[in-house]
């Protein structure tokens, strides 16, 4: 009768389905590349990577030049995109899931919680101001929206506290709605005066991908190593608040202390996300739903299988964002949103139908 | 075992509590009594530390806010009235979890004494046919003795229950009521009830806490504290009166 995790099969399935979706996504774009071209471009600049790492023998350089090759394309374009996609959707639909678990509720997510939203207010105000650090080209908007992340949490808190000394979770899902509607308000305010900027931070509050490199995806990767494997190590208080707060504190689960880890990694993996690729819903309110029909609640096996589920999904979602009006791209937001809700109204009407 | 001094609850400037003081002893059944806004229920969430109060509770000794988590759980357990589960875990993973106050690392398995443990709280509450079902799909009855099964797996010290009969049958209340009576003769522990069925508190207590306005009326043997004289001071009624009636319509 032991718990049962996440079997080995099924983690190999996810990582196989999530390899070929990065395949895929990395082939097709406005220039089709075949896949064994792909795969080839990609293993070069792996091997030339490893050997500059290791051997101490520079890495070679895409090549220049007016007509983009398949050896320009993947590796300095196409996959560290792709690479981002399936980060940012990875930490979205983690953090969703965390946060459904704990608040017991399956409509909660980062942007119930008002978090996104602050983590936007933080990079819009990044965009206009022009905050910037020479060194870190894209460090503005990054620590602009974990800080704001942070400070949302913070204020949400705060408020919370000052409602109910429990810190409940409806009280916490109430005061992140109104929190998230004073900061749309505020990021509105932002737009009408931005001048020139307006057209960027529209189009970026929409989320997008565009330009994204390996700076981004190393930061996206330590930033989910951490706090989702923060996230993942308290599986078993997830369970416990998903099944009733009080049963958890009954349980021995040191509630105050979980709530605000739980709260603290979901802002950092947020706020990561938004500073790569803007306002990106639904991922977090979506993939944990779909997952929960394939692994059942238990957080032991839904969070491992969210994390692949997110990345798949937004990364096709990227892949329909450049693909579906080419030469245009679309805001992935926009993608994500219409998929989304689509997904989520089924999922609602079957869920009621099943009670 | 259980020592409660001078327990007071207070929501603003209204007294839920007001200075309650008693002891819980080892193979003890006290039962707590009493109308609706007693304070019946606020009492045991405070001793669980689900409500801020000031006085002290202390269990061997020892003031239980002064206890990490685990450990309150290791010695305090609660069962209560009402369970409204959001997902569909199963009966194994809902019983399972009553072994968190246990886990030795953050990534380790369960132990064979962990084990051990749910499996005779799942045969004791006659789950072993529903392990694998789904908990949104079981009765009020099921469901309770899943969370009785999840609080025998936790193996307190002291069990307490709030109303744990409620909303059940009479075929659910009283196997209940038997799987702790079982689980208490077993392990030589204690159980601390609070009740709003005086029959059963007279069956089934060793003692008998009758409480009024957030503070104890009486706290005796059941026949004592459930006086005629008490109980019309408390209900403001004739209860001897009223349930003979009742059962008049039997014969």
């Amino acid at each position: 009768m032991t718990s049962k995790g996440f079997k080995a099969p099924a983690y190999v399935l996810f990582a196989v389905v999530t390899l070929a979706t990065v395949l895929l996504c990395t082939a097709v774009g406005s220039v089709y590349i075949p896949l064994p071209d792909a795969l080839a471009a990609i293993w070069n600049s792996l091997t030339s990577w490893l050997s500059g790492a290791f051997m101490g023998t520079s890495a070679a350089a895409p090549t220049g030049g007016s007509v983009a090759t398949v050896a320009d394309i993947v590796p300095s374009v196409r996959l560290p995109r792709v690479l981002c996609a399936g980060l940012v959707g990875a930490a979205l639909a983690v953090s969703g899931c965390a946060m459904q678990g704990l608040l017991k509720n399956p409509l909660a997510d980062g942007s119930t919680l008002g978090v996104s939203a602050g983590a936007s207010l933080g990079a819009v105000l990044a965009i206009v101001f022009g905050l910037n650090l020479a060194a870190l080209p894209f460090a503005g908007t990054t620590i602009m929206a974990a800080l704001f992340a942070f400070l949302s949490l913070l204020t949400i808190l705060a408020l919370a506290y000052r409602l109910d000394y429990s810190l409940s979770t409806n009280t916490i899902i109430l005061v992140g709605v109104i929190f998230g509607m004073f900061v749309s308000a505020l990021i509105s305010i932002f737009i009408v005066f931005a001048g020139q900027q307006a057209a960027h931070i529209i189009f970026w509050t929409m989320g997008s991908l565009q330009g994204r490199g390996y700076e981004y995806v190393l930061m996206l990767l330590l930033v989910l190593a951490v706090f989702g494997g923060i996230l993942l190590s308290l599986r078993r208080e997830l369970n416990a608040f998903a099944i009733g707060e009080d049963n958890a504190r009954h349980l021995g689960v040191d509630v105050k202390r979980v709530k605000l880890l739980v709260l603290i990694c979901t802002a950092a993996l947020i706020g990561a996300a938004v500073s790569v690729g803007g306002t990106i819903a639904f991922v977090g309110l979506v993939t944990p739903h779909i997952v929960r029909m394939l692994t059942g609640p238990n957080h032991a096996r839904l969070m491992p299988a969210s994390l692949f589920g997110g990345a798949i999904f937004l990364m096709l979602c990227d892949l329909i964002a450049r693909t579906a009006l080419i030469p245009r791209e679309l805001p992935i937001g926009v993608i994500t949103s219409i998929i989304g809700a689509v997904i989520f109204v089924r999922i609602f009407f079957v869920t009621r139908k099943v009670r | 075992m259980l020592e409660v001094q001078g327990l007071t609850v207070r929501y603003g400037e209204l007294t839920i509590v007001d200075d309650v003081s008693f002891c819980v002893e080892k193979g003890e059944r006290l039962m707590i009594v009493g109308p609706n806004g007693a304070g019946k229920s606020t009492l045991v969430n405070a001793i669980m530390q689900g409500a801020p109060y000031t006085g002290k509770v202390l269990f061997e000794g020892e003031d239980v806010r002064e206890l990490r988590p685990a450990q309150l759980a290791r010695r305090l357990g609660m069962l209560m009235q009402n369970h409204f589960v959001g997902y569909a875990f199963t009966v194994e993973e809902v019983v399972s979890l009553g072994r968190y106050a246990y886990a030795r690392g953050l990534f380790a398995a369960h132990s064979d004494d962990d084990e051990q443990h749910i499996a005779q709280a799942v045969e004791r509450c006659g789950l072993t046919e529903l392990l694998g079902q789904s908990v949104l799909t079981l009765s009020g009855g099921e469901l309770q003795r899943t969370f009785l099964a999840q609080v025998f797996a936790q193996d307190p010290q002291l069990l307490i229950l709030d109303e744990p009969t409620n909303h059940l049958d009479l075929v659910y209340q009283k196997r209940i009521l038997e799987l702790i009576e079982e689980w208490l003769t077993a392990s030589g522990k204690a159980v601390l009830a609070v009740v709003h069925d005086l029959t059963l508190a007279k069956a089934f207590a060793t003692r008998v806490m009758l409480m009024d306005k957030g503070r104890i009326v009486a706290l005796d043997t059941p026949d004592v504290a459930l006086s005629d004289e008490r109980l019309q001071q408390v209900y403001g009624m004739d209860v001897r009166q009223w349930m003979q009636g009742l059962l008049t319509q039997w014969s």
